[in-house]
């Protein structure tokens, strides 16, 4: 079964990154600049899980991830935060905001991949 | 071109080019806040920025920048919560990080040698600026993000962190990985919270269910009737007996994501553990894991258990359970580069992100381009000269064809000459820099103030302006500003002001670097150049003049001047190269209110609006903006000043003569000037010159081939281009010739030539 991937991240790189490692393992990735272009893309698409970064413009990822909640279609779907940042106060927001999981930047491919199918099948 | 094979090196190749965006944004964002503009969403900006080349350089090991960039961010991350106002020290510092970051970006490009000893000073800055109790936490924190050379190594953090509310107190017993299949009993019960956050115990017993043999029981008889089932309760509950030969890392690693959202124990069975002593004695309802429903529908119906700390407490007390969590992963990740290149996604695939329809193009298949049109132009230029010498009516299908290919020819030009286009933005941001280094270096206080960055010119244009305008900044600081004191004595602000700017105007950009300095100190430049023998002791000469005599080559060594009164050092090293790009510079000057260097240049280097003449059988190519007007002479209109030096009325002026033959060397000097034809130049510094020539060919776009550097540059000649006919034809730098001219003939062109530009 092919796994639906939206993944948000301000940066071009880390968005090449994901796409990098998740095409290949036969992820379908979306891809979307900021939370605000991740609502949009949102819209056309019903991810099997989602992969946020935190700092972004206009909307950041915990503003992110309230929206997505507050969508009831996506109350259950997995959200994954990809941060750089490893400090437990940041996790606890993430998960507090509704985050399933979190992946430290940089990441490795394969537990990219794992965390993902750990999450979402 | 070989690393478009290798997604990974492509992948590189674009984070770079990335920073350089990141690092404009940067820029812009510290002038922002310097300007006084102190945006919450500005500090983000800039915070982002930062911490986006971070998470990009940690992706490929790069990890100076990363420990700069972190150092860098975190005192940002001070200005972004408040606990820190960006005053103009704090800003000064951050200007010298920022320059700081995009030299390290740099050199992390070009696998260069770091500049070593910048980088401990200006960790130091921050540091100084973050306070004591800031930088023992951010020291901790650098030892976190150290990484293994060349490997992506940050794993996926398996509770080296423990939340709050995690399992407390556990063991970390050092057993090496049991050898044969070990026997494990697992205990979970899912939080509220477990679902709140999408989380789904199904993925973890599947897990489970991978590593080894195993049996999950699930516990129903905390199940309500279904009449009091509350959809968001958790009421569930696992026995998971676990046959495998993996350690406890793994297995805990799989509820890694439910630390603290669940009560979980991990028994190693073998250590005589008591289900007693578990925290619930459930009445046990085995349940395969394939039947177990596994959907949100049923997860979303399980009871919440309360007593997960105490029930933990108790194992631990009662029963000597190991309960391991990991550390670190075990295996080390497989390095960066060795996966990328293991990879084969699609080429396209790592480049079709982009959602701003931009695309990244090879500046060779650009130059290509460029050149292929240039061909296409000349090839035009033969078709439309053979097709008009053929006879054909001008009214025929093939000339009104010809018309609409010229049309099409001019406009494909222009898309093409447009895709090399850019703004000037990026260089003005590195004068920026310039000004910040000359001005601490001289111990100035100086403010750039920039219009019209936004002003697109052709790429090789803007790279090539990049050392000609480092001087004229670097010039402006040292020697057309004043000092502190002498600004203050002469009424002016302490701080210093250059302006940079650049405009389109007529087919052309203007680039201005001015000052509010002490101008040109005139008597001092001409006296020096008498001194140096450059004028003659009587001469008399304009204003103008006397500032053009910065641009002497004798002056780029005069140091007095530089000391004294300003202008000079290296001038005429910056009119050369701004030559070579078909520019000219002017100078002028208020004494007591500044200097203005004004730069003219082509949009592109590759086409020329020129006008095609005739002299003595040579066929030669003007700029067309250098050519305001079209005379035939007669004896009448020609005086003679002194011998060899001849002028032409124009209308109500006089404007010196030459002969382009005659200084080609082509033939000799007209001596009957009845019926000849003469251009009216005109040059950006409002000098004119008049240029006797023998017929007028045409006006046309020429596609302008540079002379390759190997031949002597002849002086007059700027380039070369091909003609319709297939023949060369040299492309003339008037300027040169008239300033040629004057050596020989003592002839000035006049200035200010009144009614001769109307």
């Amino acid at each position: 079964m092919t796994l639906e991937i939206l993944a948000v991240d301000d940066s071009r790189t880390m968005r090449d990154m994901i796409r990098l490692a998740l095409l290949p393992a036969g992820f379908n990735v979306h891809t979307a600049d900021d939370g605000v272009h991740g609502i949009e893309v949102l819209d056309g698409i019903e991810p099997d899980a989602i992969i946020t970064d935190i700092n972004m413009p206009r909307m950041d990822g915990f503003g992110f991830i309230d929206a997505v909640r507050g969508q009831d279609k996506h109350r259950a779907t997995p959200i994954l935060v990809l941060t750089t940042e490893a400090a437990p106060e940041l996790k606890a927001r993430a998960r507090n905001a509704g985050a399933t999981g979190w992946i430290v930047k940089p990441f490795d491919p394969s537990k990219l991949i794992k965390a993902l199918q750990m999450v979402a099948g | 071109m070989n690393d478009s094979n290798d997604p990974m090196a492509e992948i590189r190749a674009s984070f770079f080019i990335e920073c350089e965006e990141l690092l404009e944004a940067l820029q812009d964002g510290l002038q922002s806040l310097d300007d006084g503009d102190v945006d919450s969403e500005t500090i983000n900006v800039v915070f982002r920025a930062v911490h986006s080349i971070k998470g990009g350089a940690g992706a490929f090991g790069l990890e100076a920048l990363v420990r700069f960039a972190h150092r860098f961010e975190t005192v940002l991350d001070e200005v972004r919560s408040d606990r820190m106002t960006p005053d103009a020290e704090a800003l000064k510092i951050f200007f010298q990080c920022a320059d700081h970051l995009s030299d390290l970006v740099r050199v992390s490009r070009d696998d260069a040698p770091l500049p070593e000893g910048t980088t401990a000073a200006l960790l130091a800055l921050l540091g100084g600026l973050l306070g004591d109790d800031h930088i023992e936490e951010d020291e901790a924190e650098d030892e976190n993000i150290e990484f293994q050379p060349a490997t992506l190594s940050l794993d996926l953090d398996l509770g080296g962190d423990p939340l709050p509310g995690d399992l407390p107190a556990i063991q970390n017993l050092d057993e090496p990985l049991p050898s044969d299949v070990a026997g494990y009993k697992i205990t979970f019960r899912p939080d509220n919270e477990l679902f709140e956050t999408g989380n789904e115990p199904f993925h973890m017993l599947r897990a489970l269910d991978e590593m080894g043999e195993c049996s999950v029981t699930c516990h129903l008889e905390k199940l309500p009737d279904f009449n009091a089932l509350a959809p968001e309760q958790s009421y569930l509950s696992w026995t998971i007996e676990l046959k495998t030969a993996v350690d406890e890392d793994e297995i805990t690693a799989a509820f890694e994501f439910v630390e603290g959202l669940c009560e979980l124990v991990i028994v190693k069975l073998g250590n005589q553990v008591e289900p007693s002593s578990l925290p619930q004695q459930l009445e046990e309802t085995p349940v395969s894991l394939h039947e177990e429903p596994g959907e949100s529908e049923l997860n979303a119906i399980i009871n919440p258990p309360q007593m997960v700390e105490n029930s933990i407490a108790n194992v631990e007390q009662e029963t000597a359970i190991e309960i391991t969590v990991p550390k670190d992963v075990g295996t080390p990740p497989p390095p960066a580069v060795t996966s990328g290149k293991n990879v084969t996604a699609p080429k396209q695939a790592a480049s079709t992100t982009a959602p701003k329809s931009v695309v990244r193009v090879d500046l060779d298949r650009i130059e290509r381009l460029v050149n292929l049109v240039g061909e296409l132009v000349i090839n035009q230029a033969m078709l439309s000269q053979s097709l008009e010498s053929s006879g054909l009516s001008p009214h025929s299908d093939a000339m009104n064809g010809l018309e609409e290919f010229q049309r099409l020819t001019r406009d494909i030009q222009d898309s093409v000459m447009m895709i090399r286009a850019q703004p000037v933005k990026s260089l003005f941001q590195r004068m920026s820099r310039i000004i910040r280094e000359a001005s601490a270096a001289v111990g100035k206080d100086v403010r750039l103030h920039t219009d019209g960055e936004g002003t697109e010119v052709d790429k090789t244009v803007i790279e090539r302006l990049a050392d000609p305008l480092t001087h004229m900044i670097r010039n402006a600081v040292d020697h057309g500003l004043e000092s502190p004191e002498e600004r203050t004595a002469a009424g002016k602000p302490e701080q210093g002001r250059v302006n940079l700017s650049a405009a389109h105007r007529s087919g052309r950009v203007i680039i201005e670097v001015s000052d509010d300095g002490g101008g040109i100190n005139r008597p001092k430049v001409l006296q020096i150049a008498i001194d140096k023998g450059l004028v003659p002791e009587d001469a008399s000469l304009s204003d103008t003049e006397i500032d053009n005599l910065l641009f002497l080559p004798g002056f780029s060594t005069a140091t007095v001047v530089s000391d004294l009164s300003g202008r000079g050092v290296g001038m005429d090293v910056v009119r050369t190269s701004i030559q070579a790009l078909g520019g000219r510079i002017t100078i002028s000057s208020t004494p007591g209110e500044g200097t203005t260097f004004s730069i003219s240049l082509p949009l592109t280097l590759a086409v020329l609006d020129g006008m095609v003449v005739q002299v003595a059988d040579e066929t030669l190519v003007l700029p067309l903006n250098v050519v305001i007007e079209t005379l035939t002479l007669s004896n009448n209109d020609v005086e003679m000043v002194r011998p060899g030096a001849h002028v032409v009325r124009v209308r109500s002026g006089f404007v010196p003569l030459f002969d382009l033959g005659k200084e080609l060397g082509y033939r000799e000097p007209v001596r009957d000037y009845e019926g000849c034809v003469v251009l009216l130049i005109a040059h950006e510094d409002d000098s004119h010159a008049a240029l006797i020539i023998d017929s007028i060919q045409d006006q046309r776009q020429v596609v302008i081939k540079g002379l390759d550097d190997s031949f002597y540059r002849a002086p007059g000649i700027a380039a070369a281009t091909i003609l319709g006919d297939g023949q060369i034809a040299l492309i003339l730098d008037t300027s040169d010739i008239i300033s040629n001219a004057i050596g020989n003939t003592g002839n000035q062109p006049s200035q200010n030539l009144t009614g001769a530009s109307a």
